[in-house]
């Protein structure tokens, strides 16, 4: 019941703001995030944007992730690599 | 690899990372059940049950890891007493205070506005879906704002809206309310059943049947009310918490978090950080409680929990459903009727759905007998959906 979705705000007139995700545009009430402006993304529950989403802390948590699923993958990489000695050819 | 994708968010490697933290996960659950037997983590939001089910990862991760549902679902916990009060309404079998028009509001019924969630839970007798299909006038929404717009349109005629949810939808309902006060709608009301986080897991939290190792907390929530009113889960009982976003890396990374502090020691950590200030939203709360205040309140299937509650401030009174039309005391409190449904014990987790000798028997969602399994996003639905062996 608490789900709420983001939506990038394509136009805002006073406490009134319209909404876009996936080319559906929605009515969102800013009355709780006044400092919103055209382009943020906030996140949307039962019609009020209850929040702006930082894009910054998105796009750091996502490169930390990355970075954990690169190291896993050097790491299986290595093993790999002990398993084979003539890690130069690819029986496959 | 059993995690599933749902929504990803990890493009182009997909499902990798999914795996690389699932085997972290794993790795943890190992090293810490080698001085314990199992370890249980509660999440307590509906959004949740469904998104740990849904992508598989109640399945994926290592037995010993328990994923329990705890009261999370507003729907859920909604009292059958709140619910026999709001079909008392639909069925306009109800007093009028003074200052409404007597007559007028006796010769047409008020009409009923609810989230849809609502519909089917069974009250004590009867549910809004049943009284709608012998007549009563109940219409589903998806927000407040649009209750409100109802009644706008047709002033001659009560709108009752049913003002169910957490922190994250109160002040949703609140806002509504100071905009039908300042273009002074008469016709508009609230019936209040709004239930509050926090009372809700320290009362869990020292509880003697409940054994919960760390909280994955709701990221919407937080959202609003931010960690503070968390860190009673620190201070007093030295659990781990951990707010946590909804996609499966969410989930997955917010899981970690947990078992980290678990073995570092408890704080409250906020894994959804792209919705989640530590203050939470300011603006938000001070909507809500401009116009609600805190009350004790009843939770289906646990009982009453001091504090839990919100009711109308006494400036908003003529916005109280509860006060217009009188409702009788006796649909405030315990009414229950009794059935073998355990979904009290499952909201507690003290067990797990498949463990009530009802689920998935004479208890299915096309035939519900408890308000986990009505709700789409109840534990029992989500296990009869994802997780029945």
């Amino acid at each position: 019941m608490c789900l709420a979705v983001p939506l990038r705000l394509v136009s805002v007139n006073g406490t009134d703001a319209v909404g876009e995700v996936g080319g559906i545009q929605r009515e969102v009430s800013i009355m709780m995030t006044p400092d919103v402006k055209v382009g943020d993304y906030v996140i949307v529950h039962a019609g009020f944007a209850i929040q702006v989403l930082d894009q910054k802390e998105a796009e750091e948590n996502l490169e930390l992730l990355r970075q954990i699923g690169e190291a896993a993958e050097q790491k299986q990489e290595a093993v790999r690599s002990r398993r084979r000695p003539d890690s130069g050819h690819d029986p496959d | 690899m059993r995690v599933e994708q749902r929504r990803s968010t990890s493009k182009p490697d997909e499902g990798l990372l999914e795996r690389v933290l699932l085997a972290k996960v794993n790795g943890f659950v190992a090293e810490l059940c080698k001085t314990r037997k199992t370890i249980n983590l509660m999440e307590v939001c509906g959004t949740h049950t469904m998104a740990i089910s849904g992508f598989g990862i109640r399945r994926a991760v290592d037995p010993r890891l328990r994923l329990l549902s705890g009261p999370g679902c507003p729907v859920c916990v909604t009292a059958q007493g709140e619910i026999d009060a709001a079909i008392d309404i639909a069925r306009a079998e109800i007093g009028y205070s003074h200052g409404f028009p007597r007559r007028r509001a006796v010769a047409v019924p008020p009409v009923v506005v609810t989230f849809g969630d609502m519909m089917r839970v069974p009250g004590t007798q009867t549910s809004l879906e049943q009284e709608k299909a012998k007549g009563a006038d109940v219409r589903v929404v998806y927000s407040a704002l649009d209750a409100l717009r109802l009644a706008e349109d047709t002033p001659d005629r009560q709108f009752v809206f049913l003002g169910v949810g957490f922190e994250t939808t109160a002040p949703t309902v609140a806002a509504t309310v100071l905009a039908a006060q300042e273009s002074g709608v008469r016709n508009f009301s609230v019936l209040p059943m709004f239930k509050t986080i926090p009372p809700a897991l320290d009362a869990i939290a020292s509880s003697d049947r409940v054994n919960v190792d760390g909280f994955i907390l709701p990221g919407h929530v937080a959202t609003i009310i931010g960690t503070r009113p968390y860190e009673l889960l620190r201070d007093k009982y030295h659990l781990p918490s951990c707010v946590v976003g909804f996609e499966a890396l969410d989930v997955l990374q917010g899981i970690l978090m947990l078992l980290k502090q678990m073995q570092t020691g408890p704080q409250v950590e906020i894994q959804y950080k792209r919705s989640v200030r530590p203050e939470g939203n300011e603006k938000a709360r001070e909507v809500m409680d401009t116009v609600f205040r805190p009350c004790n309140a009843t939770w289906r299937g646990i009982g009453a929990i001091a504090g839990s509650g919100l009711e109308f401030r006494r400036e908003f009174a003529e916005f109280d459903a509860r006060k217009r039309f009188r409702i009788a005391k006796r649909r405030t409190p315990n009414a229950e009727r009794r059935t073998a449904c355990r979904c009290g014990d499952v909201m507690l987790g003290v067990i797990v759905p498949p463990e009530c000798k009802l689920f998935a028997k004479t208890c299915t969602p096309e035939s519900p007998v408890g308000p986990c399994m009505v709700s789409t996003e109840g534990a029992c639905a989500a296990y009869f959906k994802y997780d029945r062996n």
